[in-house]
């Protein structure tokens, strides 16, 4: 069954254009890259499925909720989390503060510090800086506290764009080993990357978008082996 | 001039002082929460004003009208923010700014048909008439319950911000409503709230104002020019900004008033022109 699903998804930045029907589904336990170009239209697939593009058409259905009626809170607490690009960690507030928004809007039967206790087992560079100003953290650690937000609601199905852009190396080995764990307790990945190899040896199967449209679909392994392919659509 | 006449004067301007606090504390939150600049704020202190009176000479109680009227007028303000300024939001700044503007004349309009134009006096509580000896003069105990009431409503917001689930929703709606959408708060319903607490500090304002000034429809144009004084010389947007200039602004005026009366009412213009020059983001403002 599809955790995820979009059919024909259009979308539109004021008069332009975005998404020409786009077409993806997620198996429940997969992880998806979705990959392709600057401006191919990767960021606004997963922001059309959150709720936070102005003018969208088309079917979205998650977990066999329809989304599209939906407003972007309601989403979450359906199960749906985002890592968004800019990772918008709130300024003003501490670490710990900011996983506490993970929770905010919890179904209530997750325990506040229990759950942060959890988070900081998984995240050990957290759990030192609980009561530091969250932005005073380096770009990676500002990262990782963004995915451990989108984790401490325990969600179905996490959305993550562009996660490892501009950080070092050890932390983005760090990222792909926390990936791996959160699928083996069978949380749902869709992956947006620029870092394409990296990507696709995370996700059991890679789409790419081109202009706003699903080009290209297979199993990672396939688009890994294709260079040609890759080249055509992902070089930057 | 002997110091004890100076030092009743600073009481003064501290409990005049406490009243700004307030009033300035509503038009900064609903600025910091919602990017709104309320011009009916002043407005809304002075039908404050009058709800108070209005349920005190009903209940024959000045507390039922200090209780009743903060959260009349607060759910009064949910309306406007439902109602009148939801639909304005995405749109430019100058929009909700004109609506309150508007608003604002509305009120005074309104009030001045229900109640006419001339002041009504407020009678001070009779367990709070009479002064109180501070040592160094006589001081009226109903500004000592003021200043008192002011420190318990300051604690209390404090509280409410730093301690509980929804002051955090408060706090990181302010710099971030997305992500508060995409963590699941429907952060509309916190904008309202946002709105019905900044009017209801507003009334309260006025309601406490009252045995204090006249109450009288013209009685919240001044107190809208200060409260945005307060605002500006504190930093948009910084609570504690608000508290130190409304004391800052309180007590200047209360000394000018003093020294040199023909001054009182330009002094904090002066004051704010002074921070502007040297702070322009304001004492506890942050740099844009």
């Amino acid at each position: 069954m599809a955790m995820l699903e979009t059919k024909d998804l259009h979308a539109w930045y004021g008069p332009s254009h975005i998404l020409h029907g786009v077409s993806i589904s997620v198996g429940e336990g997969e992880a998806v890259a979705l990959v392709g170009r600057n401006g191919a239209g990767k960021t606004t697939t997963i922001r059309s499925i959150m709720g936070l593009m102005p003018k969208t058409t088309g079917t979205l259905c998650f977990a066999g909720t329809d989304l599209m009626s939906m407003r972007a809170h309601d989403r979450y607490r359906l199960g749906l989390a985002y890592v968004p690009e800019e990772r918008r960690i709130v300024p003003g507030l501490t670490v710990r503060e900011n996983l506490q928004l993970g929770l905010v809007a919890g179904r209530g039967d997750i325990s506040e510090s229990a759950a942060i206790d959890e988070i900081a087992e998984s995240f050990p560079r957290l759990k030192e800086r609980l009561g530091q100003e969250a932005v005073t953290m380096s770009g990676g650690e500002q990262q990782m506290l963004a995915i451990a937000r989108a984790m401490i609601g325990r969600p179905k199905m996490i959305l993550l764009d562009e996660p490892s852009e501009g950080i070092m190396p050890v932390l983005v080995e760090e990222m792909g080993a926390l990936f791996r764990r959160l699928r083996t307790q069978g949380v749902t990945l869709l992956l947006v990357e620029q870092n394409v190899e990296w990507a696709l040896r995370l996700a059991d199967r890679a789409v790419i978008i081109d202009q706003g449209e699903v080009v290209y679909e297979s199993s990672s392994a396939a688009l890994l082996a294709d260079k040609a392919i890759q080249e055509r659509y992902c070089a930057v | 001039m002997d110091t004890e006449l100076i030092l009743m004067q600073l009481f003064s301007g501290v409990a005049l002082g406490a009243i700004l606090v307030i009033t300035a504390l509503g038009l900064s939150i609903i600025f910091g929460m919602l990017g709104v600049v309320n011009f009916a704020h002043g407005a809304l202190f002075m039908v404050g004003a009058y709800a108070g009176l209005w349920v005190a000479s009903l209940t024959g109680s000045f507390w039922w009208g200090l209780l009743v009227a903060p959260i009349m007028i607060g759910a009064f303000g949910m309306i406007i923010e439902f109602v009148l300024v939801r639909p304005l939001y995405g749109r430019s700044i100058d929009d909700p700014l004109l609506l309150t503007f508007g608003l604002g004349y509305v009120l005074v309009e309104a009030v001045r048909i229900i109640f006419g134009s001339d002041g009504i006096p407020f009678p001070t509580p009779p367990q709070l008439i009479g002064v109180v000896d501070l040592g160094v003069g006589f001081f009226p105990i109903y500004r000592l319950f003021v200043i008192g009431l002011v420190i318990l409503v300051l604690l209390l917001l404090w509280l409410g911000l730093e301690k509980t689930r929804f002051g955090l929703i408060v706090r990181a709606g302010a710099r971030d409503p997305t992500i508060m959408r995409v963590l699941g708060v429907d952060i509309g319903k916190v904008w309202l709230v946002v709105f019905g607490l900044g009017v209801g500090l507003a009334a309260l304002g006025g309601v406490l104002a009252g045995p204090m000034r006249s109450v009288n429809p013209e009685m919240g144009s001044l107190v809208l020019a200060e409260a945005f004084v307060v605002t500006v010389i504190g930093g948009l947007g910084s609570l504690l900004g608000s508290i130190v200039a409304g004391l800052l602004v309180g007590i200047a005026i209360s000394m000018t008033a003093l020294f040199a009366p023909e001054m009182a009412t330009i002094v904090m213009f002066a004051l704010m022109a002074v921070v502007l020059l040297i702070r322009p983001q304001g004492l506890f403002g942050k740099l844009a």
